[in-house]
């Protein structure tokens, strides 16, 4: 891991080198393209590590957000209340498409980085993270207030999918910044894309987009892919399995 | 030391689950309930999606029954032909079951219908088996014989049509009784995701005076057929039965289950139904207080199905 960050770095030294000169230069490199999940999977570090060139003769300092999102999921908040003594789910909000993993990682606090109206803008921070709730018949992000929109964020950040961290992103160098980014065991699977916004003087100087995939492989993926395919199969092959499980359990601790 | 699990998609503790599914085997095999109503529970508190959990948890119990199973038909304490009976209703009754799942989740309050069942069912049984396990006992201790006079024999259910003999239970009854009992089963079993051991049991003890024994063998039958064909359709319509898990609780489950089958036939009836009875109201207790307590989070997630 150590020097395969070590190699993605020099390679994006030198990719940096090789640029043309204009303003505003970022170059970001993911140091996994594809994260494999084997039977022991538990959890991976990602790490993002990105050159980025002040504005033209502006060299002041710069903040770095990298956003990592996971693959949109439709997720039902429930709000339970009580009813002739007991607790039941009373009403729910449906968020369209949410990300199933949101990690929000920057040199400082977002709220020090750039004015509230340019986090919204730009999508910086859970706050501000766009969040589609399915509203009767409209869909609409709703105030960031909202009880059911503060309820999943809670959750979800509990769960640890969700993520917040003010000092995700060190700086090796004045222009040069990795951030480490913790992917769970129960992670989502697909495609997560990483957004990575350079500020200056509370205002954007350089976007770059870059993704990675977390992805089954090997007796996972092959298991998987088994009860997708043929599911009677399947199911009668993990029935008849049962059986012999059964059998020779049976046989082995038979006594009389 | 984990596992990832390749359908649930998270990593378990792969000794926990060992565990969890000695346990409960043990629990299934001395008392020839599926366990169902234990192992779904636990796995969901575990973190495994409840789909997920219900599902993996079929072949689980189509496993430890029939280890279980084969113990009591080598002791001969097995009725084939009533348990054949009671499946042509409980296959009916699953049918039926799967309909007003349906309605319940059309209605969007599938969760309070379980839960409320699970409580008032599980608490009326767990009582009365209970209470006249006490009573057993009690006669026991006062030098009479263990088992109340049968004055079932004579219930009016019992003396409809269709009558038939049962050899191995002992038993002159009608059909019908018989197949409605397998009817309620199957609809419990699809509704609540339960074998239905814990119900069939005393329901052939109780209502059509199957010796205890061979109500334990005869359920274990009922269980390992209806969980067989759960797992097929579960795999089918949801794609949600996670061969790993399963395995791994199966492993567990087959070898508690022959330490519990063993243990049952040592104890004495009464004893088995009292701890049972004690086991079943203490889940029901268990679910009672979830839905009147204040839960920590008033707010709760549910991820949407996949389409």
């Amino acid at each position: 891991m150590k020097t395969w960050s070590g190699a993605a770095l020099l390679v994006l030294l030198s990719a940096f080198a090789v640029m043309p000169a204009r303003a505003d230069r970022l170059v970001v490199s993911v140091s996994q393209p594809q994260v494999r999940i084997t039977s022991s999977f538990t959890g991976a570090e990602l790490v993002v590590f990105g050159v980025a060139e002040a504005r033209n003769g502006d060299d002041g300092a710069i903040d770095v957000v990298v956003t990592v999102r996971g693959p949109g999921e439709s997720f039902t908040t429930w709000r339970k209340s009580r009813v002739l003594g007991l607790w039941v789910n009373s009403d729910s909000r449906t968020f369209v498409e949410a990300p199933a993993f949101l990690a929000v990682l920057s040199s400082r606090p977002t709220t020090q980085i750039a004015s509230p109206e340019t986090l919204r803008v730009e999508q910086i921070g859970l706050n501000y993270n766009i969040l589609v709730q399915r509203v009767g018949p409209d869909f609409a992000d709703v105030v960031p207030s909202d009880p059911f929109r503060t309820a999943f964020l809670r959750i979800q950040t509990a769960q640890g999918v969700y993520r917040e961290d003010p000092q995700g992103v060190a700086f090796l160098a004045p222009r040069v910044f990795r951030a480490e980014v913790g992917i769970p065991g129960t992670a989502p699977l697909g495609r997560y894309t990483v957004a990575v916004k350079v500020f200056q003087n509370g205002t954007v100087s350089a976007t770059e987009l870059s993704s990675f995939d977390v992805n089954k492989t090997g007796f996972e993926q092959k298991i998987a892919e088994f009860s997708q395919s043929d599911g009677w199969l399947y199911g009668l092959a993990v029935a008849l399995g049962s059986l012999v499980v059964g059998f020779v359990g049976n046989l082995l601790f038979r006594r009389d | 030391m984990t596992i990832y699990l390749p359908i649930a998609e998270l990593p378990i503790a792969i000794f926990t689950v060992f565990a969890m599914g000695l346990a409960v085997g043990f629990i299934s095999g001395m008392f020839g309930v599926g366990g169902g109503f234990l192992m779904t529970p636990l796995l969901i508190f575990t973190g495994v999606p409840p789909a997920v959990a219900v599902a993996s948890v079929s072949p689980y119990m189509a496993a430890s029954s029939f280890s279980g199973a084969l113990s009591y038909w080598r002791k001969g304490m097995m009725d084939l032909p009533l348990a054949g009976v009671l499946l042509t209703g409980g296959l009916a009754g699953t049918l039926a079951g799967v309909l007003l799942f349906l309605w319940l989740r059309m209605i969007g309050q599938v969760d309070l219908a379980i839960r409320i069942s699970y409580t008032l069912l599980l608490g009326a049984i767990g009582s009365l088996m209970l209470v006249e396990s006490l009573k057993a006992m009690v006669r026991m201790r006062q030098g009479l014989p263990p088992t109340v006079r049968r004055p079932g024999t004579r219930a009016w259910f019992m003396r409809l049509p269709l009558k038939m003999r049962f050899r191995r239970s002992r038993i002159y009854v009608s059909a019908l009784p018989v197949i409605g009992i397998g009817f309620i089963i199957g609809l419990l079993g699809a509704v609540l995701g339960v074998g239905g051991g814990f119900i069939l049991v005393p329901a052939l003890i109780y209502l059509l005076r199957v010796p205890t024994q061979t109500s334990v063998g005869t359920s274990l039958v009922l269980t390992l057929v209806t969980m067989a064909a759960a797992t097929v359709l579960h795999a089918e319509a949801n794609g949600t039965v996670d061969a790993v898990l399963a395995f791994v609780l199966m492993v567990g489950g087959t070898m508690g289950a022959q330490f519990g089958a063993r243990t049952g036939q040592t104890l004495k009836a009464e004893h088995l139904r009292f701890l049972l009875g004690i086991l079943v109201l203490s889940v029901a207790v268990r679910v009672a207080v979830d839905l009147v307590s204040r839960p920590a989070d008033t707010f709760a997630i549910t991820q949407e199905a996949q389409p």
